[in-house]
């Protein structure tokens, strides 16, 4: 288990969100706000480690025909689970996310391929893996939630700062109303995905250089 | 029956054009970009929306109605949706391949169908929204037809954007979303659509 390499591959070269393009729909949908964003990402990231942690565990006695409903039926189950515990803790939270907090269970399913990972790996690496790539898309839901924030509300952390309120940094006279529309999810998102892609590109190159040389 | 048909016309419009799925609600983004790596493929992955939706939505609203909503079983309704749905996709995989052996190129498109945003959230809204079974079915089949209109004219505008000469960083699914974003722009202008006075 190499956990540099996985480090590595969660948060740049196989970001879910901005790499593999996967979840996309809560990406932009949520992210009008840092708080919805943030929650959305920590969702999901539990939700990913322990449906990964569980499959990756049964993996040996699911033969192979059921895997793909069985990995399905695992991380609707626990979405709905997840769902229920975040109605029941955050109402606003609940509020913010709407339609999307009961698709938990769909998102976490085509972020990992169907626990495509942990089918094929034992539970301490399933669980790393979970636990990188969640890291990866609340990174990139955080980012894409602040930039909209700042440019469409002028506002900082609104409902987790400032006792809700959030850090007013420019007068709401002046912002870019749409930011908060689809509109400026698509284009906050195309820019940091391609941020991101950046980043990975940075990242990969040393090593091909390398093996260049042995080559 | 007349107001009726008015009114389901009306709905059926609005998802299409105001509510967009992809554009307006964000939902299916991610087969909307997968999807739409050239036109023929986006026509396959529409139209095998429109599929799947439509029955989908057909098959969840009286298990909702008899089933769940009777017995107080409705927080498990997106558990069990989204089970109705993959048994579905697998159940139309097989049926195709027995049906035209030669023809099928199922499989690669499957996952993305079962764990669909836009499935799963057009049930969720018809039972939120306690839409009556026909109702569910016109407004299930509606998105899909939007979700297919879109993804067709994107598709088409991608093929475009393969000659254009954009920052590297950018180049591919980045500027695909740029493109996106300026689509979603021009279908809010339908936002002031009124119908029927």
């Amino acid at each position: 288990m190499d956990l540099r390499k996985q480090i590595k591959e969660g948060l740049l070269t196989r970001n879910p969100a901005a790499v593999q393009l996967l979840g996309l729909c809560a990406a932009l949908a949520v992210t009008t706000t840092l708080r919805g964003g943030l929650g959305m990402g920590l969702c999901v990231l539990m939700v990913l480690t322990l449906s990964d942690g569980i499959i990756s565990a049964l993996r040996l006695y699911i033969p192979a025909p059921i895997q793909r409903i069985s990995g399905v039926l695992i991380m609707a189950t626990l979405g709905a689970v997840g769902d229920l515990v975040v109605q029941a803790f955050f109402p606003g939270l609940t509020e913010e996310l709407g339609l999307f907090l009961p698709l938990l269970g769909v998102i976490c399913i085509l972020l990992s391929r169907g626990g495509a990972f942990a089918w094929e790996n034992p539970p301490a690496a399933s669980l790393v893996d979970g636990v990188c790539q969640g890291v990866g898309y609340t990174l990139v839901l955080a980012l894409v939630g602040t930039v909209r924030e700042l440019l469409g509300r002028g506002c900082f952390g609104s409902g987790l700062l400032n006792g809700g309120r959030g850090i007013q940094i420019f007068s709401a006279q002046y912002v870019a109303g749409g930011m908060i529309l689809p509109v400026g999810g698509f284009l906050t998102l195309a820019c940091v995905v391609a941020l991101v892609r950046a980043g990975a590109e940075r990242a990969e190159r040393p090593r091909k250089r390398k093996g260049a040389a042995k080559g | 029956m007349n107001e009726r048909m008015t009114s389901l016309f009306g709905m059926a419009l609005g998802v299409i054009l105001v509510n967009n799925l992809v554009l307006s609600q964000l939902l299916g983004v991610g087969p909307f970009l997968e999807g739409s790596g050239s036109t023929r493929r986006a026509a396959r992955m529409g139209a095998a929306m429109v599929l799947v939706m439509g029955l989908t939505a057909a098959v969840c609203w009286p298990l909702n109605e008899y089933l769940l909503a009777p017995n107080g079983l409705r927080h498990l309704e997106s558990l069990v949706f989204l089970l109705v749905a993959a048994l579905l996709v697998e159940g139309l995989e097989l049926l195709g391949g027995k049906l035209f052996p030669t023809r099928w190129k199922g499989g690669e498109d499957t996952l993305a169908l079962i764990a669909n945003c836009a499935v799963m959230g057009v049930i969720l809204q018809n039972v939120q929204n306690g839409y009556g079974f026909g109702e569910s079915v016109v407004y299930a089949v509606a998105g899909g037809l939007g979700f297919l209109l879109v993804i067709c004219l994107f598709a088409s505008l991608r093929e475009r954007l393969e000659f254009g000469n954009c920052p590297k960083a950018f180049r591919g699914f980045p500027i695909a979303l740029v493109t996106a974003g300026l689509m979603a722009l021009c279908f809010s202008g339908f936002s002031n659509l009124t119908l029927f006075g």
